[in-house]
């Protein structure tokens, strides 16, 4: 038994020290919107924000997650109350099949918390790991850039609207 | 007092006369400009030539920014003393070498000199480029010569006086610049020699792999037993080499051509960009390479030998050791998913007891690696591996580290190792921002097909 620290709550969770987190994510917490893809770390499908910064879920076994704080898209927003990339991504319908848009999500908003402002070059050097096949490469980029200034107006709300949006 | 006197006398003489040598050898005329030849000038074969020798030479991996425009310069080498910048060597004719006559690009290939006379800083190995022949400087300057032109300035170097005045450059070539040139050894094979002339010459091997003074030139006494590049440890390639298999020709000229061996592993950090280039080159020249290094790692000894034979036998069992440390549990998590699979490329990692970097002494290597992995080459089938940087604090690379050394190599554990880790961290950011990338695609269309 470990203690797992996923979207600010603790989960005790009954997995093996080299059991991938996405295993862990998705099979006993039913947090599906990380997905698998490759298996290997190199589509981005599963990436999750794990103290702050974007990992690769498939690859990152538990034994590597003890006393961190793990974010999953769930984490950001909800179908009521979409957070500002989820907004984003809507809005510049950046998705088409969207079986990589979760991953690419969650690569950006670590971006964004780190890099309010980025450059095209900025964003395109984050999401070149990510891999999509419907092509929608020029919508996500801008989704990416929509949520920034997202961001930055949520910055400017009276806290009590709620920070996590 | 008359003695002495003598001997002031005799003193004065050898300084002004050595006064008088060294001027002789510090100063050099400029050769004067030309107008950029028109591209139609040079034979297309020559500059086909040419672009073979270029990236035989790895000309490209110095001159060229990542993202920036070949040849274009400005790519910061560290060195010991500060970094230098690299030079634009595109035809430009303010910022580049376009008003070079093909006499000023051979005397900076072969002494080090600029086409205005100043002395050149060893960071360009010249100490090696002198051995090229006249005949290979006119295809390498008919290959720059008919590239895009670029307007680039490099910055200045950084370097803290004494060292930033040239002139310091004319001591250190009278110590360490041999103009000899290249010469055959007639008891050995036209390939073996062929192999020396590129390796001694403008493969310069040795400029990464072996060690340097603490002047900053190749210790000849050393050679290829080891050096340091870009935060990177080049192993030694000769007798003392640590990988668990040796080497042999057959082995050296896959994994040179190829940028991947079973038994070894893959080309990566700046070796990846040797092993792209070394991809587009004729095949007699790495087998050339490979037959001249083979001969430099040495016939393996029969311990040796089986050492290599018992490495690869455990390769192939399958281990069922319950995890007991936190470093064995992130293996097992971690690693040995692809490295214990039995894959083949890029879907599975050689066996971490064939290992190079785990055996050798210096585990930057390994530290780079986990920190960064290994990015796929665009448009080819090439190897792959995530990197760990963002969810492995340097306590737990340190870790992963420790147990991979005991696990697969008999060599004594390293020492020092959060400290290594936080080292390649911060070196491994600047490494992967800056330098040129593996842009090149391997040329070799027998690699495409194969996994």
């Amino acid at each position: 038994m470990m203690t797992l620290k996923v979207n600010g709550k603790d989960h005790q969770v009954d997995a093996d020290a080299d059991t991938p987190l996405l295993y862990v994510l998705r099979d006993d917490l039913k947090l599906n919107a990380a997905k698998f893809g490759c298996g290997l770390g190199q589509c981005g499908s599963c990436t999750v924000i794990v103290d702050g910064k974007a990992v690769l879920s498939c690859v990152t076994p538990m034994v590597l997650l003890e006393g961190k704080q793990v974010t999953t898209l769930e984490g950001l927003g909800s179908n009521s109350a979409p957070a500002p990339i989820q907004r984003a991504f809507m809005e510049e319908q950046a998705a088409q099949c969207g079986y990589c848009i979760a991953g690419m999500m969650m690569r950006a908003q670590a971006l964004l918390q780190r890099t309010p402002k980025p450059t095209d070059e900025q964003i395109r050097g984050e999401l070149v790991l990510h891999l999509c096949r419907c092509g929608t490469h020029m919508r996500i980029i801008r989704a990416v850039k929509r949520a920034a200034r997202l961001m930055d107006t949520a910055a400017l709300t009276p806290a009590s609207e709620g920070s996590a949006r | 007092m008359r003695k002495s006197g003598i001997i002031g006398g005799v003193l004065a003489v050898l300084l002004l006369g050595g006064g008088g040598a060294f001027f002789a050898i510090a100063w050099h005329p400029a050769i004067a400009a030309i107008d950029p030849p028109p591209r139609q000038s040079f034979d297309a074969s020559l500059v086909k030539r040419g672009r073979e020798l270029a990236a035989l030479g790895n000309c490209a991996n110095c001159h060229t920014v990542r993202g920036g425009k070949n040849f274009a310069g400005d790519l910061a080498v560290p060195t010991p003393f500060g970094p230098v910048y690299s030079s634009n060597i595109t035809p430009d004719a303010a910022t580049g070498i376009g008003r070079w006559s093909e006499e000023a690009f051979r005397r900076a290939m072969r002494s080090g000199v600029d086409r205005e006379g100043r002395h050149l800083y060893p960071t360009f190995p010249y100490d090696h480029f002198t051995n090229v022949s006249d005949e290979d400087d006119r295809a390498l300057y008919a290959f720059l010569m008919t590239r895009e032109p670029i307007h680039s300035q490099a910055r200045e170097n950084q370097l803290a006086f004494p060292l930033n005045q040239r002139v310091v450059v004319a001591g250190w070539k009278l110590l360490f610049l041999h103009r000899d040139g290249f010469q055959a050894d007639l008891a050995r094979s036209v390939e073996w020699n062929r192999g020396a002339y590129l390796v001694e010459g403008l493969a310069h091997c040795g400029a990464c792999h072996t060690p340097r003074n603490a002047l900053g030139a190749e210790r000849s006494t050393a050679s290829f037993a080891g050096g340091d590049v870009d935060n990177w440890h080049a192993y030694p390639i000769n007798t003392q080499s640590p990988a668990p298999v040796p080497w042999d020709a057959d082995a050296l000229y896959a994994y040179l051509r190829e940028g991947f061996h079973p038994d070894h592993g893959t080309a990566r950090g700046p070796m990846a960009e040797v092993a792209s280039n070394l991809s587009a080159v004729p095949a007699s020249d790495v087998h050339a390479i490979a037959s001249y290094m083979a001969d430099v790692f040495g016939k393996p000894s029969p311990v040796r030998k089986l050492q290599g034979e018992t490495a690869l036998a455990q390769a192939k069992l399958a281990t069922a050791t319950p995890p007991d440390s936190q470093g064995a549990k992130i293996y097992a998590g971690a690693c040995a998913g692809c490295h214990e699979s039995g894959r083949p490329p890029p879907y599975g990692g050689i066996h971490l007891g064939l290992s190079t970097a785990i055996n050798a002494n210096d585990p930057r290597n390994l530290a780079n690696i986990m920190l960064s992995g290994v990015r796929s080459i665009e448009g080819e089938r090439s190897p792959i591996m995530p990197g760990f940087a963002a969810v492995m604090n340097d306590r737990e690379v340190a870790a992963l580290l420790a147990y991979l050394r005991s696990r697969f190599s008999a060599q004594p554990a390293w020492n020092d190792l959060e400290k290594t880790v936080a080292e390649a961290r911060r070196t491994q950011t600047a490494y992967i921002q800056n330098s040129a990338g593996p842009a090149n695609a391997p040329a070799d269309p027998a690699q495409r097909d194969k996994p």
